[in-house]
C-alpha cells in the first residue's frame, strides 16, 4: 500500500493537520474510498515513528485542537525513492499506478519528474507484457496449457489498459503543466474549518 | 564491392552492422515540424517498435526511412546504403530486392490480379514470369489469400488487402521490413499470422521497424521507440 507515501505527498506543500490531509486526499483520488480519520492518524503515526514525519505544533482557531504534521528530509526522501518505482506490472495494480501518477503531478516541484515517472512505468509494462506474449508464442514444442494462456491474455490486455490511461495521463501532462500543488492551503494561516467540515470527535 | 552499390548487399554476414541507420532525421510538412532530429540504429535480429500520439511523427519517420519522403536534414542508411548517395533507379531496386514496406492504405496496384500485383517486385527487378509468379502464390498461400490470386485489388476486403500488401512486401524475402500500422485492419486471427511472417524476417537475421499505437504489438517487439513532438522521447529495450 502506498497511503503512507500519499500523506508525505500531501505534507510536501506544507504543515498539515490530520481533518486536511484527508479533505486533500479525497480531493486528489475522488474515485476511490474517503479515507477514514482512524486510517490517517494511524498512518501519521507510522510516518512519525519512522521518522519521515514530524509534530510541529498544534492548532485550534475555534474549534478542536488539532495536532499539526510536517514532512521530515528522510520523509521526502522515501517520497522521491517510491515514485520512481514503478509498480509492479501485474496487470491488476491500476490503483497504485493511479496513486503514483497524481502524487508525481503535484510533487513536480520537490524533484519528483512526472514525465519519468511515467516512462518508467510505461518501460516496466512493456517488459511484463514482453514476457507474457513470448511464453505464449516461444514455448519449446508451441503448446501452451490453453488455461495459462488466457490468464496470460487476462493479464496482457489489463496491463494494456494501464498503459492507455498512461498515455492520456502523459498527454494532458504535457498540454496543461500544472501546478506545484492545487490544495496547498497551510494550515497554520488558513481557516479550514466551515459547519460541514467539522471532524468527529473521537 | 561498394557499399554504396545496392546489389546484393551482403549485410547478414555482418550481423552488427545496422541495417537501419537513420541520423539527425528532419522534416517539416510544410511550416510544420514534423521530425526534429532524430537518430535510430537497428541492428540485425532486432524488432523495433516506433509508437508515440498521433502527430508525434511516427508515420513520417516510416516514410522517410523507407525513401518515400525526403529529410530536410540528417541521413537515411539502408543496409549500409545512404539513400542520398543512391539514384532514383538505385533506390528503387534497394526497396524491391532488400526492403519490404507496408503502408497503412495497401497500395496494391488496381488493375493488376492479386498474384502479379504481388509479385510485382520481383518482376520489376527483371524476375521471369513464372518464377515471380510461383513466389506470389507461396506467399499468397502464407496470408491466407491462395484462393485470390485472380482478384483485383477492388474485389478485396480492407483486411485481405492488408493482407496482400504483407505478402507483396515478404515475397522478395527482404532483409529489412519498414511497416507503418501492418495489422491495424486485421482480424485477430489475420494479424497473427501477418505478424508471424513478418517477425520471420526477425528470426532469420533481418529486422523490422513497427510503426504502431497497438501496445500489445509494440510489447511483443525487442525495442520501444516512442516519438513525442518529432523527438524521440524514449529508447527502451524490452529484452
Amino acid at each position: 500500500m502506498a497511503i503512507g507515501e500519499v500523506h508525505l505527498a500531501l505534507l510536501l506543500s506544507g504543515p498539515r493537520h490530520g481533518y486536511d490531509i484527508k479533505r486533500a486526499h479525497d480531493a486528489w483520488f475522488p474515485a476511490e474510498r474517503p479515507l477514514a480519520f482512524g486510517q490517517v492518524y494511524a498512518t501519521l503515526g507510522r510516518l512519525v515513528r519512522d521518522g519521515h514525519a514530524e509534530v510541529v505544533g498544534t492548532h485550534s482557531e475555534g474549534g478542536p485542537e488539532r495536532t499539526v504534521y510536517a514532512i521530515t528530509g528522510s520523509g521526502r526522501e522515501r517520497l522521491l525513492t517510491w515514485l520512481d518505482e514503478p509498480a509492479p506490472p501485474a496487470g491488476t495494480t491500476g490503483e497504485e499506478i493511479i496513486r503514483k501518477t497524481v502524487v508525481a503531478l503535484h510533487s513536480t516541484t520537490s524533484g519528483a519528474d512526472a514525465e519519468r515517472v511515467l516512462s518508467a512505468q510505461r518501460a516496466a509494462h512493456l517488459r511484463r507484457m514482453r514476457q507474457l506474449q513470448r511464453r505464449s508464442t516461444e514455448q519449446p514444442g508451441g503448446d501452451v496449457d490453453l488455461a495459462v494462456r488466457l490468464a496470460d491474455r487476462h493479464a496482457l490486455l489489463h496491463l494494456d489498459a494501464d498503459l492507455r490511461w498512461l498515455e492520456e495521463a502523459a498527454e494532458a501532462l504535457r498540454a496543461q503543466p500544472p501546478a506545484a500543488s492545487t490544495t496547498s492551503t497551510t494550515t497554520t494561516t488558513t481557516p479550514t474549518t466551515t459547519p460541514d467540515d467539522q471532524e468527529p470527535q473521537p | 564491392m561498394s557499399p554504396d552499390r545496392p546489389s546484393s548487399p551482403d549485410v547478414l554476414a555482418e550481423p552488427a552492422h545496422p541495417l537501419v541507420r537513420l541520423a539527425g532525421l528532419t522534416h517539416a510538412h510544410g511550416r510544420t515540424p514534423a521530425l526534429r532530429g532524430v537518430d535510430l540504429e537497428v541492428g540485425a535480429g532486432t524488432a523495433v517498435a516506433v509508437t508515440g500520439a498521433s502527430g508525434s511523427g511516427k508515420s513520417t519517420l516510416l516514410h522517410v526511412a523507407a525513401g518515400l519522403l525526403q529529410p530536410d536534414a540528417g541521413s537515411v542508411q539502408l543496409l549500409g546504403h545512404d539513400l542520398a548517395r543512391l539514384d532514383d533507379a538505385e533506390r528503387a531496386q534497394l526497396r524491391r530486392r532488400d526492403v519490404g514496406i507496408v503502408l497503412q492504405y495497401g497500395q496494391l496496384v488496381p488493375d493488376l490480379p492479386l498474384l502479379d500485383g504481388v509479385a510485382l517486385p520481383l518482376l520489376l527487378d527483371g524476375s521471369a514470369l513464372g518464377p515471380a509468379r510461383d513466389a506470389s502464390r507461396a506467399a499468397l498461400a502464407g496470408v491466407g489469400l491462395a484462393d485470390a490470386e485472380d482478384a483485383v485489388p477492388a474485389e478485396l476486403s480492407g483486411g485481405q488487402a492488408q493482407l496482400a500488401a504483407v505478402a507483396r512486401a515478404l515475397v522478395a524475402q527482404p532483409h529489412l521490413v519498414l511497416a507503418d500500422e501492418p495489422v491495424a485492419s486485421l482480424d485477430p486471427a489475420g494479424a497473427a499470422l501477418a505478424l508471424d511472417l513478418l517477425w520471420g524476417v526477425v528470426a532469420r537475421g533481418g529486422a523490422l521497424v513497427l510503426v504502431t499505437h497497438d501496445n500489445v504489438l509494440a510489447a511483443r517487439c525487442d525495442r520501444e521507440v516512442r516519438l513525442a513532438h518529432g523527438g524521440v522521447q524514449h529508447d527502451l529495450d524490452l529484452r
